[in-house]
């Protein structure tokens, strides 16, 4: 892998970034805007329900961590995206690029704006609500780690579906995070759910990190083992992703859809 | 047609193909590029130019056949055939989002450029561009917009320089200038350009050689200059009008 090539691709996101602050902006505010919100309904829940049970770390902790995976996914695909909305597939592809380096810049591109949003959410959450990691112990490290790489995954198959089914495709990416939620359990237990969503929850590695933010909330022993098979099913999936994103990417090349990308379809 | 020996080529085309479903859009075409030659690809719309042009940048895939830019098999060894050949083309523009020097930043890495600070100074001043470094590229006018994809194009002193109408849609004295510059590229070094235009005055003035196409093969080659004559017309235009309308006569003629 050439790093220059990479450091091409994430260099043209950062000065899209610097040119324009209308692109910063949404790095931070709707997290932030998540954090005042799931905020001050925790301290609510706080107030009425029964002493003993802590919201905050449950329902505001679960929030962060969820609202840190959309902003990787999305850090991915916005890159991408500009690359659709400025027509540049040609200037991009008909270089010495590979595959691999383009992918490469766009998750260093999604490194660097989900940890923008990460550090506000943590900023918000901790001094004005009072957010303490102390039941997350040394686990909140890899719970962010699982939701970063399933983020990367997620991302790279929304960029494949973009550039499989044309730039109006961009619409079915946008609610992807809104609809896996329900299926992961970010603000109930997995029980809860009828028995053929728990089996969708399986195969997804973020209900392995909620339901280990619950437990440790609740004074229980989270085992490091379970949390692994979502470590590996994230990293299973950044393959498949990966495995997709070449396909697409050679059938566009194939059929002659790259180069006429402004088409939509080559039929 | 393929002739030269294999250390001047610079480009060799054997046998290219491509075909959608039904349609064949380049049947089966073979050609060479020499070192420092201008060659014109023309031909009426829909002849297979661009076809050819985006299968010569490794992003469209040949239904067969196979490309070599300086000995390197494109269809195998595509980065390091592709980091000798760079292009410019009208219908695509550089992000118009980024700044003049951010855009050249940006290719120059991705095309590993060794240097990269002193040869975008020294393509922003070859290029007139210098008191554009910091504007948009979008907010520039269309020979501007020409001249810096262009400047892009040279980064990496191409082997290879693929044109598709650089100077569509430009005026007669920034089309001059253009063309002036890119002369002067081919001259100087080991590089050669593959031009399309349907500028037939301009074709005469720039290219060492021209090919035709039509329904996708290479009907007629020869100098821009003589080609006429040589098929009983007065002009290269009136050559290319000919070539548009009656490609079977044409290709009778061609016939041994």
């Amino acid at each position: 892998m050439n790093l220059n090539h990479v450091a091409g691709i994430a260099l043209r996101q950062f000065y899209l970034y610097k040119g324009n602050f209308a692109r910063v902006v949404p790095l931070f505010a709707w997290v932030a805007i998540d954090m005042v919100l799931w905020g001050f309904m925790t301290r609510y829940l706080n107030s009425v329900t029964s002493a003993g049970y802590n919201f905050v770390p449950a329902l505001l902790g679960a929030v962060l961590l969820w609202d840190f995976f959309a902003r990787v996914m999305q850090g991915l695909t916005t890159g991408f995206f500009e690359d659709v909305w400025s027509r540049n597939f040609l200037n991009v592809f008909a270089t010495p690029l590979t595959l691999t380096e383009y992918v490469s810049g766009l998750v260093v591109t999604s490194i660097a704006t989900s940890a923008i949003g990460l550090c506000v959410m943590l900023l918000l959450s901790t001094t004005v609500f009072g957010l303490s990691f102390a039941a997350y112990g040394a686990m909140f490290i890899p719970f962010v780690m699982v939701l970063f790489l399933f983020g990367i995954a997620l991302g790279i198959l929304s960029s494949a579906l973009v550039l499989r089914l044309g730039p109006a495709s961009e619409w079915f990416v946008w609610p992807i995070p809104s609809l896996l939620s329900p299926f992961v359990g970010v603000f109930y237990p997995l029980s809860t759910l009828p028995e053929w969503m728990q089996w969708v929850a399986k195969l997804l590695p973020p209900s392995y990190v909620f339901e280990g933010v619950r437990t440790l909330v609740a004074g229980g022993e989270f085992s490091g083992a379970t949390l692994g098979w979502g470590l590996a099913l994230a990293l299973l999936d950044i393959v498949l992703a990966g495995w997709v994103f070449q396909r697409v990417y050679r059938y566009a090349v194939r059929t002659g859809l790259l180069a006429r990308y402004s088409a939509e379809s080559v039929s | 047609m393929n002739s030269g020996s294999l250390d001047t080529l610079v480009l060799s085309v054997t046998a290219l193909r491509k075909t959608y479903g039904a349609h064949t859009a380049v049947d089966g075409i073979s050609f060479d590029v020499r070192r420092r030659e201008i060659v014109g690809l023309l031909g009426p719309n829909g002849a297979g130019k661009s076809t050819t042009i985006n299968m010569l940048l490794g992003v469209l895939q040949p239904t067969s056949g196979t490309i070599h830019i300086e000995g390197t098999d494109l269809g195998t060894q595509r980065v390091k055939a592709l980091s000798r050949t760079n292009f410019a083309a009208v219908y695509s523009p550089l992000p118009g989002n980024l700044t003049v020097a951010q855009n050249l930043r940006v290719f120059g890495l991705i095309y590993g450029v060794k240097g990269l600070s002193a040869r975008i100074e020294a393509l922003l001043e070859e290029y007139d561009l210098k008191r554009f470094r910091d504007t948009k590229c979008g907010v520039l006018s269309s020979g501007e917009q020409t001249r810096v994809s262009l400047a892009k194009a040279m980064l990496n002193e191409p082997r290879l320089l693929l044109l598709d109408e650089p100077t569509a849609s430009l005026d007669p004295a920034t089309a001059v200038d253009i063309r002036t510059r890119i002369k002067a590229f081919a001259a100087k070094g080991n590089s050669s350009v593959l031009w399309t235009s349907h500028n037939m005055y301009e074709v005469e003035a720039v290219c060492d050689r021209v090919l035709f196409l039509a329904r996708g093969r290479v009907l007629l080659a020869g100098d821009p200059k003589t080609l006429p004559r040589e098929h009983g017309k007065a002009s290269l235009e009136e050559l290319f009008i000919a070539v548009a309308n009656e490609p079977l006569a044409l290709e009778r003629t061609e016939a041994p």
